[in-house]
C-alpha cells in the first residue's frame, strides 16, 4: 500500500504540467527585470479587458432609470433593489440553468469516462487507432458548435430518425416528443461539453502507470475494487478539471436551450441576461443577473474545489 | 476476480468497449450529419434530404451571407490569435521562469477567466464598452476574442515551458550565448510545438465563440452568429460546406502537427 501511494503521488506529480512544486525549476528561476517585462502587456491587457469590465458590470449593476428617461438612459447609482427585483423574477431560471448544468455533467461524466478509459488505457498499446480516436475526440472543437447543434435539433426532431425508432418500439407515446424539451436541452448540453470532460481526465488516465492495475490483480483485488481504488483515485484530477469545464460554460450556456428548447420550461439564465440586455434594454437588470452568476459559480467551483481538489487545481 | 460467474467477467470485458463505442458515436453523429447536408439539393433551407448535389460545394459563396459572415470571423480570429499568442506566450515564460513578488495573484488572474462564464465575460465587457461609450463592432470583437484566448495559450504554453529543461539555457549561457540568442535559438524552437497547439487552439476558440460574440459585435455577422440567426428559419446547405471544411482543414492540421511531432521526437531520439 505505501509503494502504491508513493508511486500513484509521483505520478500525480510529475505529470501535473503545472510549474508550482518542482524544486529544480524553483532553483531555475531567475530574478530580475526581463521577467516583469515579459508579462507586464498581457496582464496591462487582462486588466483593462477582464478585471476593469467585471467592476464596470458591478456598477452598471447598480444604476437606476431616472423619471422620464429615454430607453437606454441610466444615470449612476447605488441602487441595490435591482439585484432582489431579478432574483424575484428569474430565480426559476438561476435555478434551472444549475440544474441542467449538473445533470449534463454527471452525463457527460458518464459517457466521457469510458471514452478516456478505452483510448488511454485498454488501447495504450495501438498507437494507430489510439491516435485516431483522440483526434476524434478533439474534432468536434473543429465544427462550427452551432451547426452541430442545429444538427442535433434535426435528428432529434419530429420527423427525424430517433423519434420515429422510439415510437416504433413504443417508448415514445405516438404524440410524444424530443425537441422543446428539458431533456433535448441537457443532451445537446452533454454533447458540446463532452470533450472538455474527456479530454482532461485522458490525459490523468494516460499519466497512469498501467502496472498499477496489474498489481491490484495480483493482490486478489476484483476489477471493480482495482477501478475504484486504484483508477479512478488516480485519475481524480481529470475528472475535476473535466467536470468542471463542463459544468461552468454550461451554466451560462444559451444556445442550447434556445435552439433545442421551447422557452417556457427550458429558459436558462443566458438567454434572460441576453434578452434583458438587447430586447427589453434592462442594463442593470442584465448587469445584476450576470455578476449574481458569476458569485454563484465561484462559490461553488471554490466549495468543489476545497472538497474534491489537489494542488494541481488553482 | 476469482469469484465472478463468466457472464458477469465477459460483460465486465465488454463494458468498456462497448460504452466507449458508443460515446464516439454520439460524438460523431451530428458532424456525419453535417457533412452529409452539404450534399443536400436543399435551396435555401436545409431541413429535409432532398437528393444529393455538388452545386453547394462547387459555390459555397452562393449564399452570400455565409461567406460574408466567414470572412469576419477570419479576419477576427487571425487577429486575434496573433496578439493573444504573442501575449500569452511572454506571460508563459515569464511566469515559469522567473520569480515574482504576486505570482499567486498573476496566476489567479490567468485562471478566474477560465472559471467565469461566457455570458458574464460577454456582458461584462459589453458593459464596460457601453460606460465609455465604445461603439460596437470588428474592434470590440478583436479585443474580446484576444481577452479570453490568452488564458487558453499561457495555461497551454506553460506546460510547455515547465517541461522544458532549464540546463539548456545555463548549456548556451556557458558557450557565451546572450540571454536573448540562448532564448531565440535554444528555447523558442523547442518551445514553437507548443505556441502553434495554442495558437491552433485560440483560434479555434475565436473562429466558432458565438456567445461572448454576440455581446459585442454590434451589427457585425460573424460565422456562428449568421448561423444562430438564420437556425430560425433555416441554414443554407453552403454553412455545411464550410463546417465540412473547416472540419477537414483542422484535421489535417492536427494529424500533420502529430506527425511533425513524431518525427521530430525520432531525430532527437537517433542524435
Amino acid at each position: 500500500m505505501a509503494l502504491l501511494t508513493a508511486a500513484g503521488g509521483k505520478a500525480g506529480a510529475g505529470g501535473a504540467g503545472t510549474a508550482g512544486g518542482d524544486p529544480e525549476l524553483d532553483a531555475a528561476r531567475r530574478n530580475g527585470r526581463t521577467g516583469y517585462l515579459l508579462i507586464l502587456p498581457g496582464f496591462l491587457f487582462m486588466l483593462l479587458f477582464f478585471v476593469l469590465p467585471v467592476f464596470s458590470l458591478l456598477a452598471t449593476s447598480l444604476y437606476v432609470k431616472p423619471e422620464g428617461a429615454d430607453i437606454g438612459q441610466f444615470v449612476p447609482a447605488l441602487e441595490f433593489g435591482n439585484y432582489a427585483v431579478v432574483l424575484q423574477d428569474y430565480w426559476p431560471a438561476i435555478v434551472r440553468s444549475f440544474g441542467f448544468a449538473l445533470a449534463a455533467t454527471v452525463a457527460a461524466l458518464l459517457i466521457g469516462y469510458p471514452m478516456a478509459y478505452l483510448v488511454a488505457v485498454r488501447l495504450r498499446e495501438h498507437r494507430l487507432l489510439k491516435g485516431i480516436l483522440l483526434v476524434l475526440i478533439i474534432a468536434p472543437f473543429f465544427t462550427s458548435f452551432i451547426l452541430r447543434t442545429q444538427a442535433w435539433k434535426q435528428i432529434l426532431s419530429d420527423e427525424g430518425p430517433v423519434v420515429a425508432v422510439l415510437r416504433t418500439l413504443s417508448l415514445l407515446p405516438e404524440d410524444g416528443r424530443l425537441t422543446a424539451t428539458a431533456f433535448a436541452v441537457i443532451c445537446g448540453l452533454t454533447y458540446n461539453f463532452l470533450p472538455f470532460m474527456t479530454l482532461p481526465i485522458y490525459a490523468s488516465l494516460e499519466r497512469m502507470d498501467i502496472r498499477m492495475i496489474e498489481a491490484g490483480g495480483d493482490l486478489y483485488a476484483s476489477p471493480a475494487s482495482t477501478f475504484r481504488r486504484i483508477t479512478l483515485p488516480l485519475s481524480l484530477p481529470g475528472v475535476i478539471a473535466g467536470t468542471l469545464l463542463t459544468f461552468i460554460p454550461a451554466t451560462g450556456d444559451y444556445v442550447n436551450a434556445a435552439l433545442l428548447g421551447n422557452n417556457q420550461n427550458t429558459t436558462m439564465i443566458g438567454q434572460v441576461i441576453d434578452s434583458r440586455f438587447f430586447r427589453v434594454v434592462d442594463y442593470p437588470g442584465a448587469a445584476a443577473l450576470s455578476f449574481l452568476l458569476m458569485l454563484a459559480i465561484l462559490f461553488l467551483v471554490i466549495l468543489y474545489v476545497r472538497r474534491f481538489g489537489t494542488k494541481e487545481l488553482m | 476476480m476469482h469469484t465472478n460467474a463468466p457472464l458477469q467477467r465477459a460483460i465486465g470485458r465488454c463494458l468498456v468497449p462497448v460504452s466507449g463505442g458508443l460515446a464516439f458515436l454520439f460524438l460523431l453523429i451530428p458532424i456525419g450529419y453535417v457533412f452529409a447536408f452539404s450534399f443536400n439539393d436543399a435551396g435555401r433551407t436545409n431541413l429535409t434530404w432532398r437528393g444529393f448535389t455538388l452545386a453547394n460545394w462547387q459555390n459555397p459563396c452562393g449564399a452570400p451571407e455565409v461567406c460574408e459572415s466567414l470572412a469576419n470571423s477570419l479576419q477576427i480570429g487571425v487577429i486575434s490569435t496573433v496578439l493573444a499568442t504573442a501575449l500569452g506566450t511572454a506571460i508563459a515564460v515569464g511566469l515559469v521562469r522567473y520569480r515574482f513578488r504576486f505570482s499567486a495573484t498573476a496566476n489567479m488572474l490567468i485562471f478566474l477567466p477560465l472559471a467565469t462564464p461566457e455570458v458574464v465575460l460577454g456582458a461584462s465587457l459589453l458593459a464596460q464598452f457601453l460606460n465609455v461609450g465604445a461603439e460596437l463592432g470588428k474592434g470590440t470583437l478583436i479585443i474580446a476574442h484576444t481577452m479570453f484566448c490568452i488564458s487558453f495559450v499561457v495555461v497551454t504554453v506553460k506546460a510547455r515551458v515547465a517541461g522544458l529543461d532549464p540546463k539548456l539555457e545555463e548549456a548556451a549561457a556557458d558557450l557565451y550565448a546572450s540571454p536573448l540568442q540562448a532564448f531565440w535559438r535554444i528555447t523558442f524552437p523547442l518551445l514553437l510545438p507548443g505556441i502553434m497547439a495554442a495558437a491552433l487552439l485560440a483560434f479555434a476558440m475565436s473562429f466558432d465563440d458565438f456567445i461572448i460574440t454576440n455581446f459585442n459585435s454590434g451589427n457585425v455577422d460573424t460565422f456562428p452568429k449568421f448561423i444562430y440567426v438564420a437556425a430560425t428559419r433555416g441554414i443554407p446547405a453552403q454553412a455545411n460546406v464550410i463546417g465540412s471544411i473547416m472540419f477537414i482543414v483542422s484535421l489535417l492540421l492536427v494529424v500533420g502537427g502529430q506527425v511533425l511531432a513524431h518525427h521530430r521526437a525520432k531525430q532527437l531520439a537517433a542524435r
